[in-house]
Order: C-alpha cells, then sequence, then structure tokens
C-alpha cells in the first residue's frame, strides 16, 4: 500500500472530525477493507495551493507537451478555417450528403461536441449539489472543455445551412423586412434555443466561478499590465463576507438551474431525431440515451484531457487517482445505460411488430454499414466492461486508451444513428449509399482543432483548477469548534 | 482593519464584537466561512428573490414569444393543427426560463454587491493588498459604527488576538 495515500485518508478524517453527524464517504469506509484514495494530497496550505495553481499561469513555464499538442492543434485548427472558406464559397456540395442521407457528418459531429460538453456541466452543477468535495479540482477545466465543445458544436448546423448569414431569420426571432418568423413547433427552433441557452449559461456559471480567482491573479500579477488586466475581469472582487454571502447563493442557484438545464438540451438534441418518423429514430427511449451518452462521451474526454495535464504540470496532488478513479465510475455506469439503448433498439426492432423498424435493425447489424454497427457495440458495450477491475481503472495509461476508444465509439453511435437510418428508409427506389469526402473530414479534424487551441490557451492564461475552492479542501480553512456546516 | 492569523480567530473575533454590539462591520477571507456569515448575521435573501422574479419573466416571455408568432405575428396552418400548439411552446419556454434566472442570479450578486467596483480603501492597507485574496483573514469595524471608538475599538481588536492594526483613511 502506497503510504502517501494512507497518511492523506487520516488527514481527511481529521478534517472530517468535528462533525461526525454527516459523516464523508471516506469516513463511512475507512473502517471497511476498500482503500479510498484521498482528494487532495496531505500537507498543502492556503498558500501552497494558490502558489502553485496560479504559477502554472503566472510564470510561463510550459512543458514540452504544451507545445506539441498546441502546435497540432493550430495545424488542424487552420485547416478547419481553409475547409469553411471552401465551404463557404462552393457550397455544401463539397460534402458526401446526398439524397437521402441529408444530415450526415455536420449533425454526427454536432451532437457529439454537444455530448461531450454535458460531462462539464455534470462536474460543476450536479456534483455541486450532491456534495462531492472531489468534483473541485477538476470543475474549472470541466467548464472550460463545455464552453470549447459547444462553441465546435455550433459551428456545424451554423455552416450546415451553407449561407449562415441568410440563416438568421429562421433560426432567431428578429423583425426581418419579410416580415417572417421561426416555427416554434420545430424540434430545430427547440435546438437553438437549447443550445444557446446551454452556452450562454455556462459562460455565466464559469465566469462567477472565476471571479474570485482573478482577484487572486490580479495581486499575484508581477507585471502591472497583466494586473490590470486580471483587476479589470475581477470586478474589484476583495473577498467580503458579505459579497461571498450573495456569492455562494447565486452558485448554488446556478448549479441548480444548470441540472436541468443540461438535461433539457441533450433531450432536445434527441428530439430533433425522436419527433421525426424515420425508422430507428422515432423512440422514446432516446432522451434518456442521449443524456446517458453524452455524459459518457464527456467524461472520457475529462479522462483525455485530466491525464497528460496533471502529469505535465505536476497536479498530481490536486487531481489524484480518486478523481481518476471516480470518473471511470461514472464513464462505467453511463456506459451501461448506453448500452441498455442498443438493446432497447433491438428489442423495438423486435416487439414494435413494424417492418420498417425489423429492418432498420437487422441493417444495422448485417447491411453495407455492419463495421460501423460492430464497432461501436465494441468500443461502447465491451471495452468500457474493463472498468469493473479496481487495477485496470487506476492505470493511467489504460484510462487514457479506454478514454478514447470510448470518444470513437460515441462518434461512432451517432454515425450509426443518423447514417443507417437514413440511408435505406421506407422506399427502396430512394435507397442510397453515403460516403464521406476529404472535407467532411477536414472539416470535423479541424474542430478538434479549434477545440485543442482553445484549451491549451485557455491553460495559459486561466488558472485550471479553482484556486478558492482549493483553499477550502486545506486543513488551514476548517473553523474548529462551535460547529457550524463547512 | 484587523488581521487575524486563522479562520477560527476571525469567525470568533467576529462573534465577539458582533455580541459587543458592533454592526458596521465586516470581514474578509480568501475562501467563503459559513460560520462567519452567522457570527455577523448577514444574510442576504434578495438574491433568490431576483432569481425567481427573473425566472417567471422569463418564462412569460417565452411562451409570449411562441404565442405571438405562432397565432398572431405568422400563423401557419400545418395539418388543421390548432395555432396555439402549447405543448410545443414549452422547451423554448423552459430555455428561456433558465436563461432570465441565470442573468438574474449573476447581475444579483455582481450588483448587489456593489461590483464592479476598481477602487475601495481597503486596499490602501499593505497587508490586505498582499495576502488578502489569497492567505489573509480581516475584520474592519466602520468609524461610523455608533460604538466606535478610536482608541478603545484598536484595543479591543487587540485584544481578540488581531495580528495587526491598521486605521484606513478614505
Amino acid at each position: 500500500m502506497d503510504p502517501k495515500s494512507e497518511r492523506g485518508r487520516e488527514r481527511i478524517e481529521d478534517a472530517n472530525a468535528p462533525k461526525p453527524e454527516r459523516p464523508t464517504y471516506s469516513t463511512a469506509v475507512a473502517g471497511a477493507q476498500y482503500k479510498e484514495f484521498p482528494v487532495i494530497e496531505p500537507g498543502h496550505t492556503l498558500s501552497s495551493v494558490t502558489e502553485k495553481i496560479s504559477n502554472v499561469v503566472l510564470l510561463g513555464r510550459h512543458p514540452i507537451g504544451w507545445f506539441i499538442t498546441f502546435g497540432i492543434g493550430f495545424l488542424l485548427f487552420n485547416l478547419l478555417m481553409v475547409s469553411v472558406t471552401h465551404l463557404v464559397f462552393t457550397g455544401i456540395g463539397i460534402w458526401g450528403n446526398n439524397q437521402p442521407v441529408g444530415w450526415a457528418f455536420d449533425i454526427i459531429n454536432f451532437v457529439w461536441w454537444i455530448g461531450i460538453g454535458h460531462a462539464g456541466t455534470l462536474i460543476s452543477a450536479i456534483l455541486l449539489l450532491l456534495k462531492q468535495d472531489w468534483r473541485t479540482s477538476i470543475n474549472r477545466f470541466a467548464e472550460a472543455m463545455t464552453l470549447f465543445a459547444v462553441a465546435c458544436a455550433l459551428l456545424f448546423p451554423l455552416i450546415h445551412t451553407g449561407r449562415p448569414w441568410l440563416a438568421a431569420y429562421w433560426l432567431l426571432p428578429y423583425p426581418n423586412t419579410m416580415d417572417i418568423w421561426p416555427q416554434f413547433r420545430s424540434p430545430l427552433i427547440w435546438d437553438v434555443f437549447a443550445v444557446s441557452t446551454y452556452g450562454t449559461v455556462s459562460l455565466l456559471f464559469w465566469y462567477t466561478g472565476l471571479v474570485p480567482d482573478l482577484a487572486t491573479m490580479r495581486d499575484r500579477a508581477k507585471s502591472k499590465v497583466v494586473a490590470r488586466i486580471y483587476g479589470a475581469l475581477a470586478l474589484g472582487w476583495r473577498g467580503s463576507a458579505r459579497h461571498w454571502q450573495r456569492y455562494e447563493t447565486a452558485y448554488l442557484l446556478l448549479a441548480g438551474m444548470s441540472t436541468p438545464l443540461v438535461l433539457s438540451v441533450h433531450t432536445v438534441v434527441s428530439f430533433d431525431f425522436a419527433v421525426s418518423v424515420i425508422p430507428g429514430w422515432h423512440t422514446t427511449i432516446f432522451p434518456p440515451y442521449f443524456v446517458a451518452g453524452a455524459v459518457y462521451a464527456g467524461f472520457a474526454m475529462v479522462l483525455l484531457l485530466a491525464i497528460p495535464l496533471r502529469k505535465w504540470y505536476g497536479l498530481e496532488d490536486f487531481i489524484t487517482m480518486r478523481h481518476l478513479e471516480n470518473m471511470a465510475k461514472v464513464t462505467l455506469v453511463t456506459g451501461l445505460i448506453v448500452a441498455y439503448g442498443y438493446f432497447t433498439e433491438i428489442f423495438y426492432g423486435w416487439y414494435s411488430a413494424n417492418a420498417y423498424e425489423g429492418y432498420m435493425i437487422k441493417n444495422r447489424m448485417t447491411g453495407p454499414y455492419a463495421w460501423s454497427y460492430w464497432a461501436l457495440i465494441f468500443c461502447n458495450g465491451l471495452v468500457p466492461q474493463t472498468l469493473w477491475i479496481k487495477r485496470l481503472r487506476t492505470n493511467t495509461v489504460w484510462l487514457f486508451v479506454m478514454s478514447l476508444i470510448v470518444s470513437v465509439g460515441m462518434w461512432l453511435e451517432r454515425f450509426v444513428i443518423i447514417v443507417t437510418s437514413l440511408h435505406r428508409d421506407f422506399l427502396p427506389s430512394s435507397w442510397d449509399m453515403y460516403y464521406p469526402t476529404f472535407w467532411d473530414f477536414a472539416t470535423f479534424f479541424g474542430t478538434i482543432g479549434l477545440f485543442l487551441t482553445l484549451m491549451f490557451l485557455f491553460l495559459r492564461v486561466l488558472p485550471m483548477i479553482s484556486i478558492f475552492e482549493m483553499r477550502t479542501l486545506t486543513a488551514e480553512s476548517k473553523v474548529k469548534g462551535g460547529g457550524g456546516h463547512h | 482593519m484587523a488581521e487575524f492569523p486563522d479562520a477560527t480567530s476571525l469567525v470568533a473575533a467576529a462573534r465577539r464584537a458582533h455580541a459587543e454590539g458592533y454592526r458596521k462591520t465586516d470581514a474578509y477571507s480568501p475562501f467563503p466561512i459559513h460560520e462567519l456569515f452567522e457570527a455577523l448575521e448577514m444574510e442576504d435573501r434578495r438574491v433568490p428573490l431576483i432569481v425567481l422574479l427573473a425566472g417567471i419573466v422569463g418564462c412569460i416571455a417565452g411562451f409570449g414569444l411562441c404565442y405571438w408568432v405562432s397565432t398572431m405575428a405568422y400563423p401557419l396552418n400545418i395539418g388543421g393543427r390548432p395555432f396555439n400548439s402549447w405543448p410545443a411552446f414549452i422547451p423554448v419556454t423552459f430555455e428561456m426560463t433558465i436563461l432570465f434566472a441565470s442573468f438574474g442570479a449573476v447581475l444579483g450578486w455582481i450588483l448587489l454587491s456593489g461590483l464592479p467596483l476598481p477602487y475601495h480603501p481597503v486596499f490602501n492597507v499593505a497587508r490586505f493588498a498582499a495576502v488578502g485574496s489569497q492567505t489573509g483573514f480581516f475584520l474592519t469595524i466602520e468609524s461610523d459604527d455608533p460604538k466606535f471608538d478610536r482608541h478603545g475599538t484598536a484595543d479591543f481588536l487587540r485584544g481578540l488576538g488581531a495580528r495587526e492594526i491598521d486605521e484606513i483613511a478614505h
């Protein structure tokens, strides 16, 4: 047993000692055989937490991994610029979309990115409400991930319109000279409202969480100009107890509102499909199945980011094995819900006694795109089952590989749902095959570049872990005697 | 302004100062301390109220928009379904409720706290500027507090275990 983490457990028990009436998970299992990792390594103080996190930004010493990843991301980002420029000058004919597959990479990638964003909100809002203190060290960059993933997602429906500058009047309700208004009975309009609200609220939530840390950055910055910039963003925050009280109330309320919001967003995304009558889309399992899939893909992405970052920046004290293991457990649970969704689809194919539904599922398993279906079952159904084994879910290399496989699997899931359902619907005379073109792939990998570029620039300019929330995990922050709850 | 070595002594001092009858007080800490809110009896319930009101406004605005567009501004007859097909308006109504309420929460805490405020006299205290947002714990008693007495208050704070006491001019 690692002596370091053993000591850590004792520290957490100490910190929890004055409030035996509400035992936390770590105290509850302390007596049992199960070994629990600490949420923060022992020995950290208010100043060590503050220095360690803010110095990543202020000292500007970045590991070689930062430059390599940013370089790759920036190259891909330029590919995106070229692809979008080509698209705007030529039209969406450069993609492989056809009749009947009128929706392909654009909606696959949209749903994939939006889903990835969901884990950020789950970590920052739902786990906050559930008082899971392990969320503290991962919520900031998970929220940043949400924002950038939503930005990538929004790009796809926008460029799919071909001429986005003309699309505004049927997407957004504004008085235009044609006196035309959007169709509010359409799931596509619900989507516009859901995703733009989601992006806006995520930004508000993220910014609110940043304000006290921006004040810390302002006070620690060496250069006057840098201090001014952080100072302006920090709004003059000075840590007054009156402000903290309002701040905490507002933060909790935002978390409370983000929780139903995040569930509604992927539900509305699934309505884009479920409200139509296409075989394989017209099912009631879609909303829960999409939400679970979103969280599943999102946690895989958080793991993909957290595993290299904690190593490169020496943040293993803050993002401990406890975080990785807990995220792996969430991935396993949501993966099982997704697998249940696949079984339900097969069941519907048989139980509905509908020839089209039955053919759809048979076509998925044995038709021309069968390879994608079986790859999906392998990636999302089988691979996550390895997380039942503790040794594998605490192995960072395996977690990284598994997260990559899950990300591919979730992309394939949307490919299967969209392409196999559309390419053979009711009338055999309208059947056709869909083949993506170079520009489909260029745009998709381009958004990965956009995501990596934004994410890695964020690491340079803002604290990637919430400093003030990490302070509350140190022993110093506990008020001794007099009861209370903190 | 008095500096205290840790969270526990700041909370103890705040309790004593409140018990002594000081009311124009404030405390500063690098993270939220619930015991401190209780000690100084500061609970502003206006933020939840603003969120509720903003949410109601957003809800009415969201449904009103759908209703007005679908029945008056641009009514479309699709398969004879009613113009006011309210179940289809729920998603937009819900999203607008959350959007307005979230702006209410954020603008609520910022504006009720008197922010943005780039300058505040407390930043003139050297110790506060150095550690206020990182590791420092401070208690202030304002000079227009009826109980305030230049020497008496300073002695009182020193008696509570303050590390350093500064007078802030403003």
